[in-house]
């Protein structure tokens, strides 16, 4: 063979090669950041901008000192390194200081996003990691038994969790106490998880991404002078229909298309 | 000299810092040390020091992620020393893969797979289009490629953090290297290893070969894991230029005639 045979066959190995790499390879790394049912440590940046900041490097699950915190290991079905945590297990005890932020070397897990911003020191309960959701047919206290073990383990008492009381018609003279999660308070620490009385917890922490709606810009509290603002969002669509050009006898004639 | 201590002091001594680095690693998450923690992406020497793995950031980059000072302050560290002093003795004095192949390689030896098999039908520029890959798919798919399916990453996390079934990828890597390409990972495919050649390619720290000395027996070109590096072997007296040779110095045991040493590139070569 010449060598500018060799050469065009070698080119074509290298592309060739190199494509069936890249495709598998991409294919393959993009399954495996899919997973959106995960709950990151406090300050974490959005998932999708967590995913190319995170060196792995674990500092923070070392930093932790209850162990909440995990790096996701080959088989744990998790972005392969990143850190996470399983609140039924050990839920984020939600430390003052928050250990586990200051020592992230890229910002992954973002110190400004749990700084109180008009002290300029670390505050804890704005942090975000996720939204404690009832499950009201399996949570007992909405079936009439007292119980208040997420209220009460609840570290922002009183905010995140209240209790709404209200007549148990079935009995006649007794109250149901009903537990109700406040989206603006509720941090995701899951320590309403853990202390969840059912042998599966009635009350669980979801990413914030999966566990709330979103009303979008055309459904306005009219009565919030706040909420109006958001109508300033609001984008007008103008669609317009094609008007059939037939005319309105063949419409009745026309029995359509039927097979 | 043919000495025990003499034949295996630099392998001693590499095998002496891999477990060390590890060791200092896992204690850090055991039993709270700090000294050194993370693990080889990112850490911290003695609570202060930032390092990280340049070839992440640079993945980091591609993909879109805002770099942080301590992130680029722990590149810039990692970065002089290999480019400055080191060359690439991250694969042959860190990586905790580097036992594994080296393990494969042994045996290789003496099973005697490399008298059956000569030449290896690959090329050893693999690992620079790996680079280019892992940077095209971090920009296409905005996360960091190779840390996704780092086989280097599974196990030295695997042995600071637990293993799950990361311990797989041990396996993996070892058998490729014995059964299906000599020094196949390291020398043909690893793009961190990739990326450190090319950062390492001007460090002062080279091998430096006398050819007076030599007597052509070519133990050294039997135990290199870069055996394209050692070209002037028996020809010429110069030093190991090459940023793909790892400063493993397994050449320098293994020669028995005092013909390669360790040397400070301009002082003894004049190149």
């Amino acid at each position: 063979m010449t060598d500018r045979r060799n050469f065009l066959l070698n080119m074509a190995r290298s592309i060739g090669l190199a494509g069936l790499a890249g495709l598998t390879w991409s294919a393959y790394v993009d399954e495996v950041t899919a997973s959106t049912l995960i709950l990151r440590p406090p300050g974490a940046l959005s998932e999708d901008d967590f995913l190319a900041t995170c060196i792995k490097c674990g500092m923070c699950v070392e930093a932790c000192p209850y162990d909440t915190l995990l790096l996701a290991k080959p088989g744990d079905h998790k972005p392969i390194g990143t850190p996470y945590f399983i609140p039924r297990e050990i839920p984020c005890y939600m430390c003052p200081d928050i250990p586990c932020v200051p020592v992230c070397p890229t910002g992954a897990l973002d110190e400004k996003s749990v700084t109180d911003e008009k002290t300029g020191e670390l505050d804890i309960n704005i942090a975000d990691m996720g939204l404690a959701v009832i499950d009201d047919e399996s949570c007992i206290a909405f079936w009439g038994i007292q119980c208040d073990a997420c209220y009460r383990a609840c570290p922002i008492f009183g905010d995140a969790i209240t209790i709404e009381y209200e007549k148990n018609e079935r009995t006649g003279k007794h109250a149901f106490m009903k537990p109700i999660v406040h989206s603006d308070h509720c941090t995701g620490c899951g320590l309403c998880e853990r202390a969840c009385v059912t042998e599966k917890p009635a009350i669980f922490v979801l990413p914030r991404e999966n566990a709330l709606g979103k009303a979008g810009d055309y459904y306005i509290k009219g009565w919030d002078k706040e909420d109006e603002q958001r109508l300033k969002n609001a984008e007008a669509k103008t669609t317009t229909t094609e008007i059939s050009k037939k005319s309105a006898m063949d419409s009745l004639n026309d029995i359509g298309d039927l097979y | 000299m043919k000495t025990l201590w003499n034949n295996y002091r630099y392998l001693l001594l590499r095998r002496t810092t891999q477990i060390g680095i590890m060791f200092l690693y896992f204690g850090a998450n055991a039993w709270g040390w700090d000294i050194l923690i993370g693990n080889l992406s990112s850490s911290l020497l003695f609570g202060m020091i930032p390092m990280s793995d340049p070839y992440a950031a640079l993945q980091m980059l591609a993909a879109g992620a805002i770099m942080a000072t301590d992130l680029l302050i722990g590149v810039a560290i990692i970065t002089f020393f290999y480019a400055v002093v080191g060359g690439r003795v991250f694969c042959s004095w860190v990586c905790p893969v580097n036992p594994i192949t080296d393990l494969a390689n042994y045996l290789r030896r003496v099973l005697g797979f490399n008298q059956i098999q000569k030449k290896q039908p690959a090329s050893r520029n693999m690992r620079y289009w790996a680079i280019g890959l892992s940077l095209i798919i971090s920009f296409a798919l905005g996360v960091t490629a190779f840390e996704f399916v780092s086989p280097i990453s599974m196990i030295h996390r695997g042995i600071i953090f637990g293993f799950g079934f990361g311990a797989a990828a041990i396996l993996v890597i070892f058998l490729f290297d014995l059964f299906v390409l000599k020094h196949g990972w390291c020398g043909y495919i690893c793009p961190l290893g990739g990326a450190y050649s090319i950062i390492g390619k001007y460090s002062l720290i080279r091998v430096h070969h006398d050819a007076d000395n030599c007597t052509a027996c070519m133990k050294c070109k039997e135990v290199c894991p870069e055996v394209q590096v050692l070209h002037m072997i028996a020809k010429d007296t110069e030093p190991v230029l090459s940023g793909e040779c790892t400063n493993c110095a397994r050449c320098i045991e293994v020669c028995d005639d005092d013909a390669l040493e360790f040397s400070i590139r301009n002082l003894r070569s004049g190149s």
